[in-house]
Order: structure tokens, then sequence, then C-alpha cells
């Protein structure tokens, strides 16, 4: 790997934050120069959010622009649709199969599309998509969706699993810890 | 070592490793975690204050007293400290006085886009500007030695992307820097009119000299590359101008007031065509112009907006990159909304209901402007809410006054709020005021207040008591009110709008992402029951969807705050089971 691009995009409270800290994380300690470009602040709040992930020999932008991301990573449907348009040709698409209807959908001004991952699979070549919530809940911590979607790119990306594990570790609060170790082993064997 | 760190994270490191004594700050988005940082160095006093002025008068107290300061706002926050700032311009430092200010191009969370750096220029005080999390702390310890040798506190700029963008550090450690001494100046610092004029002097004196100093400090640097493009810029909008333009010259600013003329001088001269990159105004650009160079920047880039590398490839050479997107399919849009369970959704159904004429302020609750609660008129800044309504009553009269609340949060209230009250008691107005007390600052990501009962560092303080406060200040109608007690909510906010004096109601109930806020569990609706009224929907909570064939909450959201069930006429939401 000399150069790899990823967003990260959700729901504001979603947790996309800890899995940017992670990622980033295993990246330096790769040595590779990682820039981490995130949402504070207001659209936190149930807006869409995307942060992005830039790794590479030496970073300028902390910006991926359209057509430049190698992975995306979508803990929402709707939003793995909003932001798909950055994804390189053969770039690789993983969706969290979660549906969470923004407000002009809720008070009935607009519908949710329908049939969303049929057309991401009919529009991209490498997509890969899995009921991360389902699986947390299975783990019993439903606040773990977030840690089943990095074991989930974690196995995508070219990067010693270990790595990832040392880092969750590093980032996780020690009582949640026990939890999402099993939540990441879910979503990697599932890549 | 090496660490991955916000820019306002290594602000806050570089103001540790530069031996800072005392850290003030107003929150705001995105300057926010500066201080929260500095708050984790037992070695630094740090404290929220209530509003940007004060914080800026805390840290020149510690300047003038002899201890390092760092005072740190958004951009909107330096125009509440504006007052302080030009005059302490004047005085100058004992002790290193940096202030930082966080603009935000694009207005990712503020309430406009304005550009800090004509603020330098206006009370001439040298700004410096980094373009990442290394620079951040690098520059901050710079500020301090150049706020020192020049004898002036210094601005330091920050944007959205710098501040909440990680990047990598090498960590250092903290200076041993012992206080200055203490020595009555008051020509130094006492600004009467007779001060004051040597003092202006002396700032003329300075800034000539700094902007010899802004031609060889290592802050500005030139970085060779091909010579048939030269590139002027600063900040974030060099990341930006570095990968549209690649394998060309850069002129890159660090010290961005006052500006290097010779250094540009010469760098234009070994440079075919000049660009200048630079976010919001054409700050640098009108200078540069003013030396008789040549440049181009305006007139083919944008005074709005944040920038992008895409941007610049499409305004400068007209293509850029792109992706593949999914026709014939539309994509609703995705605005932020008030959390489920927050406190102030039942305050907005029922100023709804009442149809009143909302004077609105700037927190968590300036969100029920939005559909589907749209119950708010005005937004201006921070706590103009209260002058804002008095107007109105003295414009329109009375009738429409009754008509006609105020309503603001706790640390907006504190913040700027209380003059604002204090002058419709003085000035016979009528109005109501609601105070939203949810516990904490919530905008900003829950920091306390002198409302909250707590410091920056968690320890219990004493805490203001917003009901005395109001009757000290002359308003003898003071309720105090749970706004999800409806009936009750609606009836007190009924009586006060009536009422023929100045009226505060407090609407208090913490806010639900509070660690000590616990709900009874997710709600859900029983569909034999429901009539689909949509009575329910009134709220806006994010976690109520509207089906078209029925009405569903949604489990994975709803916290079980049940003011769905109080609006329900035919008792159709309750509890979920197992
Ligand atoms: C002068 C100024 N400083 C800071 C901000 C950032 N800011 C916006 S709202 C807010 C505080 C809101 O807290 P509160 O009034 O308690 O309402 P809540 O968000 O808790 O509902 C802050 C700090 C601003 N907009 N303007």
């Amino acid at each position: 790997m000399d150069k790899c691009n990823i967003m990260i995009v959700g729901v504001g409270g979603q947790g996309t934050l800890l899995a940017s800290r992670v990622i980033g994380n295993v990246a330096l300690k790769q040595n590779y120069d990682v820039k981490v470009s995130e949402v504070h602040g207001m659209s936190q709040r149930g807006g869409s959010v995307v942060t992005y992930v830039k790794i590479g020999d030496k970073v300028y932008s902390p910006i991926i622009e359209k057509g430049e991301a190698d992975i995306i990573i979508a803990f929402e449907m709707l939003e793995a649709l909003r932001w798909a348009e950055y994804l390189k040709e053969d770039g690789k698409l993983l969706v969290n199969e979660q549906k969470i209807n923004p407000m002009p959908v809720i008070i009935g001004k607009e519908k949710y599309p329908e049939n969303i991952m049929e057309k991401l699979r009919e529009n991209y070549k490498n997509v890969i998509s899995l009921d991360a919530l389902k699986i947390a809940k299975e783990c019993k911590n439903i606040k773990a969706v977030n840690t089943v979607l990095i074991g989930l790119l974690a196995k995508s990306m070219n990067i010693d699993k270990e790595l990832w594990i040392e880092s969750l570790k590093e980032i996780v609060p020690q009582k949640a810890l026990d939890v999402n170790l099993k939540a990441f082993e879910e979503g990697y064997s599932r890549g | 070592m090496k660490k991955l760190m916000l820019g306002n994270e290594a602000v806050a490191r570089g103001a540790y490793e530069a031996g800072v004594k005392v850290a003030t700050a107003y929150p705001g988005t995105p300057s926010t975690e500066i201080t929260e940082n500095i708050a984790k160095y037992d070695e630094v006093y740090s404290e929220w204050s209530p509003n940007e002025k004060v914080a800026l008068e805390v840290a020149i107290g510690s300047s003038i007293a002899g201890g390092r300061a760092i005072c740190s706002m958004k951009h909107v926050g330096l125009n509440v400290a504006a007052d302080p700032l030009f005059t302490v311009s004047y005085t100058g430092v004992n002790a290193g006085l940096v202030i930082m200010v966080a603009d935000d191009p694009g207005m990712h969370s503020s309430q406009n886009e304005q550009d800090s750096r004509m603020y330098a220029k206006a009370s001439k005080i040298p700004m410096v500007e980094p373009s990442d999390s290394e620079e951040c702390k690098e520059y901050v310890k710079e500020a301090f030695e150049i706020s020192e040798k020049f004898d002036t506190p210094v601005l330091f700029r920050l944007s959205t992307r710098i501040s909440h963008s990680q990047s990598i550090v090498e960590i250092g450690d903290r200076e041993d820097i012992a206080l200055r001494e203490y020595k009555k100046d008051p020509d130094k610092y006492v600004m009467m009119p007779a001060m004051a004029r040597k003092r202006h002097v002396a700032v003329e004196n300075r800034m000539a000299a700094l902007a010899e100093f802004s031609n060889t400090t290592p802050l500005n640097r030139i970085e060779w590359g091909n010579t048939d493009v030269g590139v002027i810029t600063s900040g974030i909008a060099y990341q930006y101008a570095r990968e549209a333009f690649g394998d060309v010259s850069y002129l890159k600013l660090g010290m961005i007031y006052p500006l290097p003329d010779k250094l540009i001088k010469e760098f234009s001269e070994k440079v075919k065509v000049l660009y200048v990159i630079e976010e919001l105004e054409p700050f640098f650009e009108d200078h540069i112009k003013k030396l008789g160079i040549k440049v181009i920047g305006k007139d083919v880039l944008p005074v709005m907006g944040e920038y992008s590398a895409n941007l610049i490839r499409e305004k400068v050479f007209g293509n850029q990159s792109t992706g593949k997107k999914i026709e014939g399919i539309g994509t609703p849009v995705r605005p932020p909304v008030m959390c489920p369970g927050c406190p102030h959704r039942g305050m907005f159904y029922v100023l709804n209901k009442l149809k009143l004429t909302v004077s609105g302020d700037i927190g968590c609750y300036t969100l029920g402007a939005l559909p589907p609660t749209q119950a708010m008129d005005t937004c201006v800044c921070m706590g103009a809410s209260i002058g804002a309504a008095h107007g109105m009553e003295k414009s329109r009269g009375k009738e429409f006054g009754s008509k006609t609340v105020a309503i603001l949060g706790d640390s907006t209230f504190v913040h700027s709020g209380i003059t604002g009250l204090v002058n419709v008691v003085y000035n016979k107005g009528n109005s109501t005021v609601i105070i939203l007390d949810n516990s904490i600052t919530g905008m900003t990501g829950h920091q306390h207040n002198p409302t909250t009962g707590f410091t920056i560092k968690g320890e219990p303080t004493r805490q203001v008591d917003l009901e005395k406060l109001c009757h000290a200040v002359g308003v003898d109608r003071v309720k105090v009110v749970d706004p999800f007690n409806l009936k009750e909510f609606e009836k007190t906010v009924r009586e006060e709008i009536a009422a023929d004096e100045p009226s505060v109601v407090i609407s208090q109930r913490p806010c639900a992402l509070l660690k000590n806020v616990k709900f009874e569990g997710p709600h859900k609706i029983i569909n034999e029951k429901c009539k689909k009224c949509k009575m329910c929907m009134k709220i806006g909570c994010p976690a109520i969807v509207d089906f078209g064939d029925h009405i569903e909450i949604n489990d994975a959201l709803c916290v079980g705050c049940g003011l769905c069930s109080k609006v329900c006429n035919f008792d159709a939401i309750e509890k979920a089971g197992e």
C-alpha cells in the first residue's frame, strides 16, 4: 500500500469518529503520513456526517474529492448512496444495511429511496454489505455497530490484523473492550 | 514521540510546552477542543469564562501579572472580545499573550463567515496561521516568543479544517518558564488619553519592526519548484493549493500580518505567473496589488465558502476530478435534528400551539427553526433574543409584544442575555423571556458554565441561581417549569405573555445526552389504537416515522422520554415490552 483514501460516512451519533481514530492510529503505527478530517459541533446531531482519512507517504489536503476514495465505509444506506460518487472506479464500498430516516422522510415530504443496495451493486464493482446493528445486538451491545464495521474495513485493507486489535485496545475504554473485540471479529469474518 | 492530534489538541500541547500559566475560553465550534485539552494539563490553570470578553480580560490580567496566557474563541467570539482586543494592542504585554481565533469558512456551524484577518489589521496586532497540527503546536510556541520580544499580543488564526483535522505531531517537553517580574507601570497599563497617545506611537513603531521581522522569520518560507507558476498562500488553503498546482513554487505564509513585503517582491520577480490562494476575503491579494504586483486571485476564485483542491482545479484549470453518480434516484437531505429526548422539544410544541412570534437565539434550540417545528422567527447572535423581543414590542406595540417570547439557553443567557434582561426592566418593557435550562452548554458538545455547578475540570463550584438573578435585576414574575409537563408549561406561558410586566420562565430539564439522565426505554405505537391523526409527528422526533399506512417508533433511536405519549389523544403510545 502506498496511498489510501478512506471515507467514513453516516449519521451524527453513530460513532464514526471512533472508526476514523482507529484507522488513523493503525496507519501511524505503519509509519505513514496520515490526515484525518473530522466533523464536530452542529452536524453531530442527527445530520449527515463524513470523515476523511488519507494515508500516504505525504498527505497535503485532508479532504478527499469526488472519484478519489479507495474505500467508503457507510454506517447507513442513504449515506452510502449520498457519498458513493466519491468512490474511485475500482474502489470498495462497505455498507451497513441500517436505515435511519432523515427529517424530510419522517415528516412525509420525501421518500426514503427504495432498493438502495441493488442500485449500488449495479453501479459499483466492489460492494459488501452487512447488518451491523443486528450483529452488534447479538454481541449484546447496540453501540458496537462501529466496531463491527471497523472489523469489516480491516479485512478489506492490507494491514496486519494485530495492529488493528492493538489500536482498539488503545482507543476503546477498558470496560467496553471485550464486547468491542468480539464485534471486531464478527465484522472481520464477514469481509 | 509521534502522535496523531487534532489541530486544536496540538495547540493545547503547544501552549503546555510553552509554559503557559493561564488558559481561558468561551466554547465555540471549531475552537472548543483547544481549552478542553488544555484542561487535562494540571500545570496550567484553565477556565470556561462566561463569554469571550471576560475570557480575554482574564488572559490580559495574567499576562500583565507575568504569567503566559492563552485565550481561545471562535471567529464571532472575537466580536464580543473586540473591546479589550483593540486596547490590549496599546498596552502590550508583560508575559506572552496569544489569542486563538477559529474561522469557519463554509459555515459548518456558524451564523456568518467573517474573516478574522481583518481584526489583525484593524487592531494592529500581528497574526500567525498554521497549516497542519505540527505547525499548530510549533507556531503557538513561536507566537509566545514574538509576543514577548515585540511586547504585543499575538492573534493566532485557525479554521475548521485545521482545528478539526488530525495529523502527526512530534511531542516535546514543557519549558519551565518563570513568572516575569510584576512592576506597577501606569504609563503602559492605564489607558487614559495622555498615556494612550504615547502608547499609540509605540504601537506604530512595533508594527514597523514586525513588518521587517516578517521578511526574515522562518514562519514565512519559499518552497521553490517550477517557476512558471508561483502561489502565495497560507493555512489550509496551502494544502489545497499543493494538491491542485503540484510542483510549482510556493510562498507559504505563516505570519499573515504584517505581511513580508520584501519576500513577496523577491518571490514575485522569480515566477512568471502569480496566484494568491486564500479562503474568504482578498486580504493578501489587496495588499500585494498595492505593492504594484500583478496577481490572479479573487477574479477567478470565490470570496465565499470553503475551498478544496477540486475547487481550485475547476476555477483555475477548468477541470476537476469526478466520480460516478447514480442517476434517477433522489437522495433526501439529512439536516441536523434535535436529539430524541431533547427537553427543547416540549417547549417548541407549546410555542407552536400558541402561534407565538419567537425571538430566538443560538444553541441546540436554534434547530427548532427547521421543519417540522419551524417555531423560531429570528436568530442573530448570542444574547440577541431578549434585546430583539424588546425592540419588537417597542416598534409594534404592546399587543404584538404580548404574542412574542424571547428564548435562549442557560449558557447563552449568562454569556450575554443578562444585560438584555436588565434593559427590558429598566426601559419598561413587558417581554416574556424563556430560559432553556438544560444544565449544560449543549450545542458545542457539553461544556460546563456558571449555571451547572461545575468547573472545566469537573470540580464542584458555586452555581448561579437563575431565579434569584432574575429577581435581583427587577423581574418579579419568575416561574420554573418542566417543558415535558406540557399542560403546566402551556398554562405558564399563556399567563406570562398576558402579564403587563416583564417575566421569565425557566424551562428546566437536563439535556438527554447527559450521563445521569435515564429514561424508561423505547416506546411503541399500538396500531389498533392509533388513529393516524399524526399529533405525535408534530413534536418532530427523529424516532417517529410516518410510513404512510402506519406510524412507527424506531427502537434504535427512541430513548423513551415519553413526550409523544403525552401528545397522543388516544393512548396509543406506551413503553415497549421486552
Ligand atoms: C459569540 C459566540 N460565541 C460562541 C458561539 C458558539 N455557540 C453557539 S451556541 C452556544 C452555546 C449554547 O448553549 P446554551 O445556550 O446552553 O444552549 P444549548 O445548546 O445547551 O441548548 C455556543 C457556545 C457563538 N455562536 N457565538
